[in-house]
Parts: C-alpha cells; sequence; structure tokens
C-alpha cells in the first residue's frame, strides 16, 4: 500500500497525518511538495492535509487548488485515484472542483477547536466502511471556515446519491444539513473537517481516528 | 491598464461579516442601515492596452482563481 501527503507553505497537520499513516501498515509514506508536478507512480491514496495553506489568503485553499502539484492530482482523481482532504485539505478539494459545494465562515464568525461528536451518514466508503450507519465517532474539530454550503440543487443531489459521510451530532458551525463530511460521485475523493490524525490515542483525548484510518486501509 | 475586480457573496449566502458589520454600525446610532454585505476588491495594475482583451483576462482571472462561483458574484471594470 502507498500513500501520500501533499505538503503546502502553511500545511501544518501533515505531519500527524504521517505519523496516524504509518501506525497502520501502509508500506510507504511520502511527503510530496506543492511544486513537484508529478506523483510517485502506484499511488494508492493521496492525503491533502489540514492547515492554513497559503496563510488562507484569497479563500481557504484558493491558492493551494492552483499550485503545481494540483494538474497531477487532477489526473490521479480523474484515473480513479482515492484521495482524503481533511479540513484544509477538504476545502482545498472543494476550490479544485473535486467535491461539491464549499467551506464558508462559520454562522457564528468564531474559530471552533473542540471534540465533536460526529456521526457516520453512510458507511458505504473506504473511510466508512468499517463503521455501521448511526455510530457516533468523537473527533477534534479545528476550524474558522467549516460552514458546508451548496445550492439546494447540489444538497439534493448529494443527498440522494449518498454521498454525506459524516454530520455533527450537534451543529458547531452552521454547516448545512449538519454535513461534516462528503465523498465525491464516484466514491473516490472523500473531505471531511474533522481531524481524524489528531485522535489517534486514547491520550489525545480519542483514538476514533485510527478505526477511521484502518477502514481506509483495509477496504482500499 | 487598471482592473478593478469587484467580489460580493451572492445574494442567496448569508453573509455574517456583512451582519456583525450592519450591527456594530448600528449600535453606534447609524440606524438608517438596511442591510450590510462585506466582499473585497481586488486592483491588478495590467500590462494590456486594449480594454476588451483587458476585460477578456479579468474575467478569465475571475473564473479561474479568484472568485468561487458557488458562493460570489463579480463584476470587471478598467480604470
Amino acid at each position: 500500500m502507498r500513500s501520500g501527503v501533499v505538503v503546502f507553505p502553511g500545511s501544518n497537520c501533515d505531519r500527524d497525518l504521517e505519523t496516524a499513516i504509518s501506525s497502520q501498515s501502509f508500506d510507504t509514506c511520502q511527503m510530496l511538495w506543492h511544486k513537484e508536478t508529478t506523483l510517485p507512480n502506484n499511488l494508492d491514496i493521496l492525503f491533502i492535509p489540514g492547515g492554513f495553506s497559503f496563510g488562507d489568503y484569497l479563500r481557504c485553499g484558493a491558492i493551494a487548488a492552483s499550485s503545481p502539484i494540483m494538474k497531477s492530482i487532477l489526473k490521479f482523481a480523474q484515473n480513479g485515484g482515492y484521495i482524503v482532504g481533511i479540513c484544509n485539505g477538504f476545502q482545498i478539494l472543494t476550490e479544485a472542483g473535486l467535491l461539491e459545494g464549499t467551506l464558508l465562515r462559520n454562522s457564528k464568525l468564531n474559530f471552533i477547536c473542540k471534540q465533536q461528536s460526529v456521526v457516520v451518514t453512510n458507511n458505504g466508503s473506504i473511510i466508512t466502511k468499517n463503521f455501521s450507519n448511526g455510530e457516533i465517532l468523537h473527533l477534534p474539530i479545528a476550524h474558522h471556515d467549516g460552514n458546508y454550503f451548496a445550492d439546494d440543487d447540489t444538497l439534493n443531489k448529494i443527498e440522494g446519491n449518498g454521498q454525506v459521510l459524516f454530520r455533527y451530532a450537534d451543529n458547531p458551525n452552521g454547516s448545512k444539513n449538519n454535513i461534516a463530511g462528503i465523498m465525491s460521485e464516484n466514491h473516490r475523493v472523500i473531505g471531511l473537517m474533522p481531524h481524524p490524525e489528531r485522535a489517534v490515542n486514547e491520550v489525545l483525548g480519542s483514538s476514533d481516528g485510527s478505526k477511521i484510518f484502518k477502514s481506509l486501509f483495509e477496504n482500499i | 491598464m487598471r482592473l478593478i475586480v469587484r467580489i460580493a457573496p451572492k445574494k442567496s449566502i448569508l453573509d455574517p461579516q456583512g451582519e456583525a458589520i450592519s450591527n456594530s454600525l448600528k449600535s453606534l446610532g447609524f440606524d438608517q442601515i438596511n442591510s450590510v454585505r462585506q466582499g473585497k476588491i481586488i486592483e491588478i495594475d495590467l500590462n494590456e492596452s486594449d480594454e476588451n482583451r483587458g476585460m477578456e483576462i479579468g474575467k478569465e482571472m475571475c473564473n479561474t482563481l479568484l472568485v468561487n462561483k458557488v458562493i460570489e458574484d463579480f463584476s470587471v471594470t478598467i480604470e
């Protein structure tokens, strides 16, 4: 199993992600600088980490979404590669057009950093397959712009297709339909605001995140 | 030429920042306010003399990077 983590200036969850990935039985986890124009061969899964890429200038994720590595990431997605974006990674994937909707400023304008109960809504994806629908996970959230928004037509479409993977048990940020994580229509591109890589050990307050990585790795 | 790109949240989008500004202005006594929307202005100094071409380039910039059309409207003017 070969994985990669894309690193942008301002990424700050890349090392946590690498640690979480390495604790699973992944053979390699390569850190990929955003100026690369090609991806390693035979990559099974690509992670876009959280953080504040390019200082969140212009819009969260907008500048990262047009960085040099994105062309090969788009090609990787077209060829059916698995991509998981967490927090800023989710924002980058929406800005790149790989996931529908966008993430607006939190409805109460505050930065939220806390443990959050998240409900598994559809266990039909590699990231949720090890859970049952309705199962509650405890994962940290840490964002200023996590308020998921899509127009009504798009919302109806992603709901109808079962593309919503995670919902907040109590909506902290104003997200439409309590959405915390979604996947693309072909199930290959996944984005979520909560941070599973920050919840891989009980010492950190929860180890539910490691179940998420386990699910990814067992079901690819 | 100078391009002025004005970007504003779409009417259908809640704008909590605009609302916070509105509340603050009202608390300062500006009772005449109906509503406030917050957007941004980007000024671009462009090495191009043809106005039509300048507008085309400006719109292309909006479509590729400057604007997220899920949530924002924009206009381009030449100064």
